[in-house]
């Protein structure tokens, strides 16, 4: 039977038609996923991610750990607080998950990773621990909600505590707040401002309640998957997995190379892959026709070869079909994808299509 | 619940048809597919005066999740496709019986329209679909 969070009635009271999502039932949309998908680019909307796994990690050297176990560096995390996103890599490069991880303190960090790979996440995150006596310890006591959109921060303040609303407004970009009862980032999916929000499993119901009676929207993973793909952002298991390294995957920023000493697993693999210099590159593409991309339809770059959509959908903002692309390096700014037995033309562009409510792409 | 009228014949592939007062047959995609499919974003309806074949996939309609082909319930010749559909294909998610209709068919044997599931095998088709 699929996992339900501690949201699922909720979402079925209120008319959510539900999906499996890495081995979880969640809503897809509750009626309209483009209407779900203006909210949140116009307003506010919310979406449950409580399936999310939310790790504690503790320790002496955690520090340490970290700097070992990601490939972007956690010693650019200076402030209690801040943010860092990264990919974890087997030793060959390939990308075992991306995820958030906060610095909640010297011993004390806090790790999000997707839900379908929680499994394999925690395997590793404890294997590789054991080497600096770091205890990795899975929050299954608390549940997420994303509230997203240029209103959210300020209809999400408005239903917390006194004592707490005016502290999380002035939480950074990328920065999270340990509030008590709430811990509040202002992180996201979407391309949007706004705030992930964890805290305990049996208060989250009323929280979103209140949330919704506040107007912000509740918003399905089909909304979630379009603002993400506008957005730029990729989708492990699409975009990356185990076969892809982050150079191959549009992610090549995410890499912390300094200091050259940092011993970071997968690295030697991607300083080969680097030397090799032939590596394909993950892409934007935009559709001109009235076609949609999907992930699997093959690419075709005249003279250069072939690639692959990873991800593909039709974009409520800039209503044109947009998606990612794996593709040889020397792919310029135009190719041709196989759409339902027909070749349809595409321009590379560079991610994000849509910031903060505005087209990012020429169109 | 998806809506079934009594009025109108299905397809198990969830194409609904009603035969109008001058021979000619109006093919559209039901209740239950709209909302499966999602918020629909592109349809492709054939030119009018083109053969269609009975059961032949003769139209798409492609929603944020999925594209899907529409099947001709009968054989024939297209006479009419719904032109606002190119503009507002969300017209199909918030109409399906009515604004959102996908074409005309002039049959070629209107016993082909009579031998489609009728509202009740409709019905009963998408309960044992769902359980």
């Amino acid at each position: 039977m699929a996992l339900r969070t501690p949201l699922y009635e909720t979402h079925v009271a209120a008319g959510a038609r539900t999906v499996d999502f890495g081995g979880w039932d969640m809503p897809v949309n509750y009626g309209s996923q483009i209407e779900e998908h203006h909210a949140v680019r116009r307003d506010a909307g919310m979406f449950d991610v409580s399936h999310m796994c939310v790790v504690d990690l503790r320790g002496d050297r955690v520090r340490d750990y970290l700097r070992h176990l990601l490939a972007n560096d956690v010693s650019k995390l200076t402030q209690q607080g801040k943010a860092l996103y990264s990919c974890m890599l087997r030793q060959d490069g390939g990308v075992i998950d991306d995820l958030i991880v906060y610095c909640m303190n010297d011993q004390w960090y806090r790790m999000v990773v997707n839900a379908g790979t929680r499994d394999k996440d925690l395997a590793w995150l404890r294997q590789v621990a054991g080497g600096f006596g770091v205890a990795v310890e899975p929050r299954t006591d608390l549940a997420m909600i994303a509230v997203q959109g240029p209103n959210a921060r300020a209809k999400a303040a408005s239903v917390m505590d006194a004592a707490v609303a005016p502290r999380a407004l002035e939480i950074g970009a990328f920065f999270g707040l340990d509030a008590g009862s709430l811990f509040i980032a202002r992180t996201g999916y979407t391309g949007e401002d706004g705030f992930e929000i964890m805290l305990h499993s049996d208060q989250v119901v009323a929280f979103w309640n209140r949330l919704r009676e506040a107007g912000v929207a509740p918003c399905g993973l089909g909304a979630r998957d379009t603002l993400r793909l506008e957005a730029g952002m990729n989708l492990y298991g699409n975009d990356m997995d185990e076969t892809t390294t982050p150079l191959e995957s549009g992610l090549g920023w995410t890499v912390a190379w300094e200091p050259q000493d940092r011993d970071f697993i997968g690295r030697a693999a991607l300083v080969a892959q680097k030397a090799r210099g032939d590596t394909r590159k993950l892409v934007g593409l935009l559709v001109e026709d009235r076609a949609v991309l999907r992930s699997h339809q093959k690419v075709i770059v005249a003279a250069v070869g072939e690639g692959e959509v990873t991800s593909g959908t039709f974009s409520p903002t800039l209503q044109r079909s947009i998606g990612f692309a794996r593709v040889p390096a020397a792919t310029g700014d135009r190719c041709e994808v196989e759409i339902r037995g027909k070749l349809v033309a595409a321009r590379i562009v560079r991610p994000p299509f849509v910031r903060h409510g505005k087209v990012a792409v020429a169109l | 619940m998806s809506n079934v009228p009594a009025d109108l014949r299905f397809m198990k592939s969830h194409e609904w048809a009603r035969l109008e007062a001058d021979g000619t047959i109006t093919i559209g995609i039901s209740d239950h597919a709209q909302q499966a499919l999602g918020d629909l974003v592109f349809v492709e309806a054939p030119e009018p005066g083109r053969r269609v074949n009975a059961g032949e996939a003769c139209a798409v309609v492609e929603s944020v999740k999925a594209a899907s082909d529409v099947y001709s319930p009968v054989s024939g010749e297209v006479v009419a496709a719904n032109a606002d559909l190119g503009g507002q294909p969300e017209l199909i998610n918030q109409d399906p019986y009515g604004a959102g209709w996908i074409m005309r068919v002039r049959p070629d044997d209107k016993a082909q329209f009579a031998s489609m599931l009728d509202a009740a095998a409709y019905s009963a088709a998408l309960a044992a679909e769902t359980h």
